[in-house]
Order: structure tokens, then C-alpha cells, then sequence
């Protein structure tokens, strides 16, 4: 939702950066607000996944000019760990399997380190396992799945559940989901889209990353942006996207951006 | 009194003799005949070299510029310095302090021999008749000088048809400076019988000590054994080991090798299956810094048809170490239906790392199914980003995955307690490194 005098949580300017040298983000500019869904839409190669892998801090991005503040300060002087505490949150287009370790053990482990690196309680196994069952009934999750290795052998639906799950005990100010749509059956995008919505409020804001309209029909955005050749080319409200689904992106595309070529 | 014999051709073989010609004269005329034969065999071999094909990734130089001593009379150990080794499903256990068995209260499973060689009665002593026969010693040097200074072993004797209620736990504790030790184990499982063995090396003090140990296990028709070798040596001791195993039909052998500490280790583990329908799954994992060296050097010996055998050997190396894996795979004419896998998985945590591994399928018979595979890889920098977006640091993340490398094989361990204590190892030993 749109408020008034909501608080700045993210303040991108003039991005530009670059992944095995080859330059991907070429000046976007983006605010994001407290109470505010994003989403960011644009044709393959645009530039919208490494902008929310860059902005997590994959280190096979490079920033190569502008700013991103996060909450006022310069998230770019931060490490990965240090955004995901400071309450940036990236749900991955491709979770990592992890065999061996057990996603308890792995879910436990982030929650912990992330609320005491926010100076908050640390749980016991105990406890946290009633927190992880309460937050999994909202994502309609078989309690094995704190059994098993962390996404191994896990549907694509499976991992993005386990996505949100994260983003449901790391409570993060600003969530941004890299395509979490993708891959993803009608009832598991509802299930998806409802334990996101569930977690929005009036304090932080979710920036989603995606391909399609379809994911908007169930969390639906204050601005839609399209991205095109490594910047946002154009911002519009929910119909935006309505119009990209019917027209496509040749319409926008034409007008003079830069033709990416990177996937 | 015990057979002199030539002076041994190879000066620092002379040298690792020492002690020899004190022995107390062995119990029985077959152990002091197989004594005799193994100095026999110590003073016709050489000190391996890198030139020699089985030692050829190891150079044993920083073994062979250290002088060892035999051990001097073992301190009693008092039960409560042991406890921190001690899995609470091991009920029964063995110790033996710088070669030195030392007895303790409490008992055996029921209708299971647990018992030092030096304390067996004459007719446990007939029981354990196969020992000295399935380790070989006419080429290999270390177990031969084990074999020559044979004077004590644990004894782990299962009657047919008996399952033994909980595993048996071998403690081998170093506690001085500079000594060599002999340990030698013998497990004979018979028809139908089942036991868990564990076999573990730990330092309590003993510092730049060398461990020459063999291990000996019989198993008969049907029966099962799970065994459990863990190696924590002092960071700076010398530990040599075979562990000669023979399967016998429909048999089972489970073996789990951990290797975590030592300068310098060798494992050889030599499993043959001797009868139809025998199995046989070995696991290993070394885990090394350091200028730590860890070797293993397997052989599976497939005399029959219609075995089966499985082997995953994983090992993790950081700093300037060094692990070596030889997967020797032998099928031997007309063993017909053998159906063989072999995995060998090696993480390399630093640039100076390194590791040697080899597969080496002999295979005579035409109907078999021999798989095998290896990589060398390093951590993946797609995990690593993935758990630092999750809040973990890079030490964190790093040790995490490396953990999760090794847990394949520590999952194996059927006593939690054990599982948990070595799970504990890992990482302690992941961050160290």
C-alpha cells in the first residue's frame, strides 16, 4: 500500500554494474517505500535478476557506479551477512541444495544468527520448532521437510516454499524474490503468494522480480516497472502490467533503450 | 625365548626392532612360529619409498627422520580421563595404554568374548586362530614389524547365531613421547553372528608417537559386522594401520574409517570376499590440515561370484595437506556377477592443498558390474553466497559446507553419542584448519 510520509527503505541511484565484465546495470534509479510492493518486470536479460543478486552481494556482481541506501546507510559497505541482519532478504530464482545439512539445523542456525546480529533472542531447538511448525502452516508445509537436507530432492515449488519460509522467520525490512513465480503450479502460487502477503505490513516492503503477470494477480503491486537494456525504462501501477501481458514488451523495448543481450 | 635372527638389512628397520629381541616368549608355539617368521620377513624388506607404486604419492621421510623408542611400563589411566572418549552405547570396551592392556570392571555382552590376548585362557586362545592369518606381511613391512613384536591383542569373539546387544569399543590411548606401538586387533564373527566393533586411536598426553596397528576380522556365513576405525592421534604422531577382512557367504561387512589426526597416517584396508553373495560397504573420511598427510590405500578383493562392494571415500584438505586415496578393486577370474561401485569425493579448502586419487579395477571376469568415479573440487561459491544471505558470516558459511561435505560418511555411525562427539570433531576441525 501506498502511504503517506512512509519511510525511505530503499534508494537506488545511477546503478551501474557489471558481471564477468560485461556491463548489466546501466543507471537504474528505484525508491522503495515502507508499505510498498514493487514489482520489476522486463524481457530476459533485462538486468532484474542481477540487480537483486548485486543487491544481496553476490560477489560475481560488480559495482561499477551509484548508490544504494538502505535505510540511510550505504549498503554497499556492507557483507551479505551483514544486509540479510540489517534486514534485506533475497528469495532466490534457484535455491542451493545443501546436502547434509539439515534444514532445521540450516533454519535455526539463520534465524539465530540473524536476530542476534539485530540484538534479539537467540531460540533453543525447542522453542524455535514451535516457531518454524506455526510458520510453515502458513506455507501449507509438511513438517518433514525439517527433516530433510536443506532443498535436496526438493520440487521447484518445494524450494521456493522454503523460500518464503526464510523470509517468514528472518522478518526482513525489504524482501526482494528473484522470480519466485517461476516454476511454480497455480495452487502452489497461491499458497506462495498468500504466506507473502501475510507478511507484509505497513513497515517493510517487497520487491518482486518477475517475468509474468501472474504472480501480480495474487500480490498485487503499488508500481510495476519495467526494465529494459539495464534500467527502468517505465513505471506504471498494477494495469502496467495488465498491458505487458496483453501487449507485451516491444511496445516499451522500442522506445529507445538499449538492447540487452545478456540472459 | 624368542628366535634371533639376522640382523635386519635395513638400518632404520634395525632400529624399529628394538625391544623385539625382549619380548616375553609368545603363549603358544603358533604365535611364536608366526613371530619368527615375521622378523624373518622385517629383516629381507626396505623402508618404502616414493619409487615403490604403493607408496609412491607418500614419502615417509618425516617418519623416517624421527628415532622411536619401545614404550615404557603405561601409567594406569584412571576411568574418569576416559570418559570424554567414551560412547554411552559402548558398553563394553577395551583399553590398552601404550600397547598395554589395562583391565577395567564391567563385562561383555552375553555369550560374547571381549578379552586382551594376555588375559584369554587356553581355550579362548584356540577361538582366536585366525590371528595372524588374514593380514599378510611377506611385502608389507609395517604390518610384518607388527606381526614380529606380537605379544597382546583385543580379542572380540562372536559364537554363531549371537547378535551381540551393543557395540564394543576398542580404546587405543597414547600417552608418551616418541614410542612405537604395535596395536593388533582380532574380531571373528561366526556363522550368523552380528557385532558393531569400534577401533579407536586417541592421544591422552602422548606426543610424537608412532601407532603400527592391524586389525584382523573373520567374518562367517551370514554373519554381520559393523566396524568403526577413528583416528585421533596426536597432531604430530605416526599412525600405520591394516585392516585385513575376510567376508565369508551372504556375509556383510560395514566399515566406517575416519582419519582426523596424525602427521602422518596410513590406512590399508584389505577386504576379500571369500564367499558367494558376500558383501562388503566402506566408507572413509579424512579430514586434514596442517601439513598433515592422510593415505588410504584399500584393496577389495573380489575371489567369488556374486559379491557385491560399495566405497565412498571423501576427504576434506586444508593448508598444505596432503591426502592420498588408492581404490584398489580386484575381480578375479570367474567371479562372475560381481557388482562393484566406488566413489571418491576430495575437497580442497586452500590453494596449497592436495590430494591424489586413484582408482585401480583389476577386473578378470567378463560379467561384472565395476563403477567407479572421482572429483577434486572446492567449496561452491553459489552455496556459500546462498548461506551469507541467510546471515552467516564466511568462516560460518564455510565451515557449514564443509561440515555438510563430511556428514555423508559421520551419518553412517549408529551410535549417537559417537556420531555427535565426531560431528563435533568435524567442525572443530573445519574451523581449525
Amino acid at each position: 500500500m501506498i502511504l503517506q510520509d512512509a519511510k525511505t527503505l530503499l534508494e537506488v541511484k545511477g546503478l551501474h554494474a557489471s558481471v564477468n565484465g560485461r556491463e548489466i546495470l546501466k543507471g537504474l534509479d528505484l525508491t522503495v517505500r515502507a508499505g510498498e510492493v514493487h514489482a520489476i518486470m522486463g524481457p530476459n536479460g533485462s538486468g532484474k535478476s542481477t540487480f537483486a543478486k548485486l543487491l544481496a552481494g553476490h560477489p560475481a556482481y560488480e559495482l561499477i557506479a551509484g548508490t544504494v541506501q538502505f535505510e540511510g546507510s550505504d549498503l554497499f559497505a556492507l557483507t551479505p551477512d551483514a544486509r540479510a541482519k540489517a534486514g534485506l532478504f533475497l528469495g532466490f530464482q534457484y535455491p542451493v541444495e545443501i546436502p547434509g545439512v539439515a534444514n532445521s539445523q540450516f533454519l535455526r542456525l539463520a534465524y539465530n544468527t540473524v536476530m542476534a546480529g539485530r540484538g534479539k533472542d537467540e531460540l533453543d531447538p525447542l522453542e524455535f520448532d514451535d516457531l518454524v511448525r506455526e510458520r510453515m502452516k502458513l506455507l501449507e508445509m509438511n513438517p518433514n521437510f525439517l527433516d530433510r537436507s536443506v532443498n535436496e530432492g526438493f520440487s521447484g515449488g518445494e524450494k521456493k516454499r522454503n523460500e518464503i519460509l526464510q523470509m517468514a522467520l528472518l522478518e526482513p525490512t525489504v524482501a526482494l524474490l528473484d522470480e519466485t513465480d517461476s516454476g511454480l503450479d497455480i495452487d502452489a502460487l497461491r499458497i506462495v503468494a498468500q504466506g507473502v502477503n501475510s507478511l507484509l505490513n505497513k513497515d517493510n516492503a517487497v520487491v518482486l522480480v518477475t517475468h509474468y503477470q501472474r504472480l501480480l494477480n495474487y500480490i498485487v503491486p503499488d508500481y510495476v516497472h519495467v526494465m529494459e537494456g539495464g534500467r527502468i525504462v517505465k513505471t506504471g501501477d498494477r494495469s502496467l502490467a495488465l498491458e505487458l501481458e496483453s501487449r507485451g514488451y516491444d511496445w516499451i523495448v522500442g522506445a529507445g533503450a538499449d538492447k540487452a543481450v545478456t540472459a | 625365548m624368542t628366535t634371533v635372527a639376522a640382523p635386519a638389512a635395513h638400518p632404520y628397520l634395525q632400529h624399529l626392532l628394538e625391544g623385539q629381541s625382549g619380548l616375553a616368549a609368545a603363549p603358544t608355539d603358533a604365535l611364536k612360529a608366526l613371530r619368527a617368521h615375521a622378523l624373518e620377513r622385517v629383516s629381507a624388506l626396505t623402508v618404502p619409498t616414493l619409487r615403490d607404486e604403493d607408496w609412491r604419492f607418500t614419502d615417509l621421510a618425516p617418519f623416517t627422520q624421527k628415532r622411536f623408542q619401545p614404550a615404557a611400563p603405561a601409567p594406569v589411566l584412571d576411568a574418569r580421563a576416559l570418559k570424554a572418549f567414551a560412547p554411552a552405547e559402548a558398553l563394553t570396551r577395551l583399553v590398552f595404554v601404550d600397547g598395554t592392556f589395562q583391565p577395567e570392571a564391567g563385562g561383555a555382552p552375553s555369550g560374547v568374548t571381549v578379552t586382551a590376548l594376555s588375559s584369554a585362557d587356553a581355550a579362548t586362545r584356540a577361538r582366536a586362530a585366525a590371528l595372524g592369518t588374514l593380514a599378510g606381511f611377506e611385502h608389507q613391512v609395517f604390518p610384518a614389524l607388527n606381526t614380529a613384536f606380537l605379544r597382546e591383542a583385543a580379542l572380540v569373539l562372536v559364537p554363531r547365531g549371537v547378535a551381540a546387544a551393543q557395540p564394543v569399543h576398542l580404546l587405543f590411548v597414547s600417552t608418551q613421547a616418541g614410542v612405537a606401538v604395535h596395536p593388533r586387533v582380532l574380531v571373528v564373527a561366526e556363522a550368523g553372528a552380528a557385532v558393531t566393533v569400534i577401533e579407536d586411536y586417541v592421544a591422552l598426553g602422548g606426543t610424537g608417537y608412532c601407532n603400527n596397528a592391524v586389525t584382523e576380522i573373520a567374518l562367517g556365513d551370514d554373519a554381520q559386522v559393523k566396524h568403526y576405525k577413528i583416528q585421533r592421534e596426536a597432531p604430530d604422531a605416526f599412525h600405520f594401520a591394516t585392516t585385513a577382512v575376510l567376508v565369508g557367504r551372504n556375509a556383510r561387512y560395514e566399515g566406517t574409517a575416519l582419519s582426523f589426526g596424525a602427521r602422518l597416517s596410513r590406512h590399508d584396508p584389505l577386504v576379500t570376499i571369500a564367499g558367494e553373495g558376500a558383501a562388503c560397504d566402506l566408507a572413509g573420511l579424512a579430514l586434514i590440515g596442517n601439513r598433515q598427510v592422510a593415505d588410504t590405500h584399500s584393496t577389495i578383493d573380489h575371489a567369488v561370484p556374486h559379491g557385491e562392494s560399495r566405497q565412498l571415500h571423501k576427504t576434506i584438505v586444508a593448508g598444505g595437506a596432503h591426502a592420498v586415496f588408492n581404490g584398489r578393486i580386484v575381480v578375479r577370474p570367474g567371479a562372475q556377477l560381481t557388482n562393484s561401485g566406488q566413489q571418491s569425493r576430495n575437497l580442497l579448502l586452500s590453494g596449497k592443498a592436495r590430494v591424489d586419487a586413484k582408482p585401480q579395477l583389476e577386473i578378470f571376469a567378463d560379467d561384472v558390474k565395476c563403477a567407479h568415479g572421482a572429483t577434486v573440487g572446492q567449496l561452491d561459491a553459489d552455496e556459500l553466497f546462498y548461506l551469507r544471505s541467510r546471515g552467516l558470516d564466511e568462516v560460518a558459511a564455510r565451515n557449514l559446507l564443509t561440515y555438510a561435505f563430511g556428514a555423508e560418511v559421520v551419518e553412517r555411525i549408529a551410535l549417537p553419542s559417537l556420531k555427535q562427539q565426531l560431528a563435533q570433531l568435524v567442525l572443530a576441525g573445519t574451523s581449525g584448519k
